[in-house]
């Protein structure tokens, strides 16, 4: 590797496999899913589900 | 339908600018910088009432100027900002066109119409001073959330336009690999604003429509829940979005590249996942909601976005420490710190958002996010100063410096007043610093926020504040009052350099036009990260980093275990 010309290093990581978490990184739709899913079911859906939850007072 | 390829080729930067993308930019700078101006002139007001020594305005008028404050700044000069940075980002940074810049037309147009209307309904119909929070019950003229909604549709519409622009730029192959870590961090606050707006749609639709009658009810608390959504998020737009801006100014001023390019990715994915979940802190308070629910959001989930802005806080300073020491400032510890450029605007402003953003608004903001420890300050003045920490010598500070260096590219307009210029960030960064302190000194006292008076004249409930929280208040409103000049400096420098500053006119200034399929040639940056070579002390490549890096732990650890103690005084527990 060291001394490969760089043609030839920019060929060799052309063909590397690109690692599944770079994959995720580099999709920006499946970013806004994960980001706007998250906060989503984890802030909003659980504390409305809390707030329907309290008892009303009689 | 024709597709504008027209760009120009940035004789300073070698950037290749497309010019639709460009008006767009100034456009939407300018407009934040006006929004700016008007929060400023209300900020004066707000601080000459606090000052309980000048006390200048009447009651009603003192919530009406701080409801416009708030939203002027919160919201319109940080998201209107925003926009152009996002532009910049999807635009300059990936050699690409913009995606459909009508519809962004559209979208600065909305933003603007909703920014009027929410004023004309807070400022001149005077019956909206609902502060930025508008809790019902207590209720606006339908107008008031008309402007936000307005804005906020708008403002979803331009960060749809960013996406686009990723996609175009990445059809048309402008850039190899993977898009650059600055328009990561703009994607990233691109994502959080989806969020944040779609939560404030969710609430403010409901809400406009009981204030024209409906809807007969909305329930206080499921109000504050959904609405935090939208209200604390939209401040994680703004950390992204300065998180983004001093990877970039470390770049631009000395060509520094990311430590671990891997770890600031992975850092801004954290941020993805799980900065919005800090919304809860402002619930910690609130009955109703479970300690699980308040403890999960604040703090198991938000420690992790904790973490991602210590990475970034670490890898900032890191990668300057380094290209500094490549340069030759290699002696002792800091050395490269004392070598940089302090007299550029672009560079000081940046490393004071950095450090202030750091020592001030993240710990405290940790502090905050602790469901015992909020109990000693929820509510109290302590809150707007921890939020002037990081929104405004945070983010406000780092849009300041990109913007001296914004003015003569994407304006190509000298910048006047340097002499000014190199002290402003220190004024405006220093003075926000000092009042931000002082508020939470106060805070910590138990002075309320949002109080027209703290002396609680002629009211039935009376409290005396201790002296020291009388002194706080005056040292915060004079420290405010240097924070206001250094902001007045800043409006005077960019109007005047924008508007009546001298032409740059470059003989390598050029046009490109490119075909339809055939993007703007693009000179790609290498790929290969050299060796840091023999640079840095016992095995560090940036021991001065390091340094600061456990200095901020100490300071961390130590004000967070203060306030435990402080709590146990409180609470009568013994």
């Amino acid at each position: 590797m060291a001394n490969a010309s760089p043609q030839n290093s920019n060929d060799e990581l052309s063909d590397e496999p690109i690692p599944p978490m770079q994959q995720l990184l580099d999709n920006p739709f499946a970013l806004l899913f994960l980001g706007v899913a998250m906060p989503t079911v984890l802030y909003i859906v659980w504390g409305v589900m809390e707030i329907v939850g309290i008892p009303i007072a009689k | 339908m024709a597709v504008n390829r027209m760009f120009r080729v940035c004789p300073a930067t070698g950037f290749k600018v497309h010019e639709p993308a460009e008006a767009l930019m100034k456009i939407n700078a300018v407009t934040a910088v006006v929004a700016l101006l008007v929060g400023g002139i209300l900020a004066l007001l707000v601080i000459l009432t606090r000052w309980q020594t000048v006390h200048l305005l009447p009651a009603d008028a003192f919530y009406m100027v701080l409801t416009a404050h708030g939203l002027n700044m919160l919201v319109f000069w940080i998201i209107f900002f925003e926009v152009a940075v996002l532009y910049f980002c999807g635009t300059v940074l990936l050699n690409s066109r913009l995606a459909t810049p009508t519809f962004a037309w559209v979208a600065y147009a909305l933003m603007l119409i909703g920014a009027l209307v929410n004023n004309y309904a807070v400022m001149i119909r005077g019956d909206s001073s609902v502060m930025f929070t508008s809790y019902v019950p207590m209720g606006a003229h339908w107008s008031f959330y008309l402007g936000l909604i307005l804005f906020a549709v708008g403002a979803l519409i331009a960060c749809f336009v960013f996406l686009g622009t990723l996609v175009v730029a990445k059809a048309e192959r402008t850039y190899n690999g993977s898009v650059s870590l600055v328009t990561f961090g703009a994607l990233t606050a691109c994502i959080i604003a989806v969020f944040t707006i779609a939560a404030g749609a969710i609430i403010l639709i409901p809400t406009f429509f009981w204030s024209i009658g409906l809807i007969s009810h909305i329930d206080s608390l499921m109000y504050r829940t959904v609405w935090w959504g939208f209200g604390h998020s939209s401040q994680q737009i703004n950390v992204s979005a300065h998180v983004a801006v001093w990877y970039a100014i470390a770049a631009i001023v000395f060509g520094a590249k990311p430590m671990s390019e891997k770890v600031s990715r992975g850092a801004f994915l954290l941020y993805i996942l799980f900065l919005q979940l800090a919304s809860a802190h402002h619930l910690l308070a609130d009955p109703g909601l479970t300690s699980n629910w308040k403890i999960f959001n604040t703090s198991y989930a938000m420690y992790l976005a904790v973490l991602a802005s210590m990475v970034h806080g670490l890898t900032v300073p890191g990668a300057i420490e380094v290209a500094q020491r490549e340069k030759g400032f290699n002696k002792g510890l800091f050395e490269w710190l004392r070598k940089a450029p302090w007299g550029n605007p672009v560079f000081s402003g940046m490393f004071i958002s950095l450090i202030g953003f750091g020592f001030l608004g993240g710990i405290s903001g940790v502090m905050m996010g602790t469901e015992q420890l909020n109990l000693i300050i929820h509510n109290t003045i302590y809150v707007p100063g921890h939020f002037h920490a990081t929104v405004v010598v945070g983010t406000t500070l780092a849009f300041m410096s990109l913007t001296y260096f914004v003015i003569p590219t994407i304006f190509r307009r000298e910048l006047m007043f340097p002499g000014l210029a190199k002290w402003q960030p220190y004024l405006f960064g220093l003075g926000m610093s000092g009042f931000s302190l002082f508020m939470m000194g106060a805070g910590t006292l138990g002075v309320p926020r949002r109080h027209w008076d703290m002396s609680f004249a002629g009211a039935l409930m009376q409290h005396e504040f201790p002296a020291t929280a009388w002194l706080m208040m005056t040292l915060m409103a004079i420290t405010g009052l240097v924070a206001i000049v250094g902001g007045a400096a800043y409006l005077l420098i960019t109007v005047c350099s924008v508007f009546i500053g001298k032409k740059i006119t470059t003989p390598g200034f050029k046009h490109i036009s490119a075909r339809d399929n055939a993007a703007a040639p693009v000179s790609l940056p290498n790929v290969v990260v050299p060796s840091h070579g023999n640079i840095g002390t016992a095995g560090f490549v940036a021991p001065g980093t390091f340094v600061l890096a456990i200095g901020f732990l100490i300071s961390f650890v130590l004000y967070y275990f203060v306030n435990w103690k402080y709590l146990s005084t409180v609470w009568p527990l013994n």
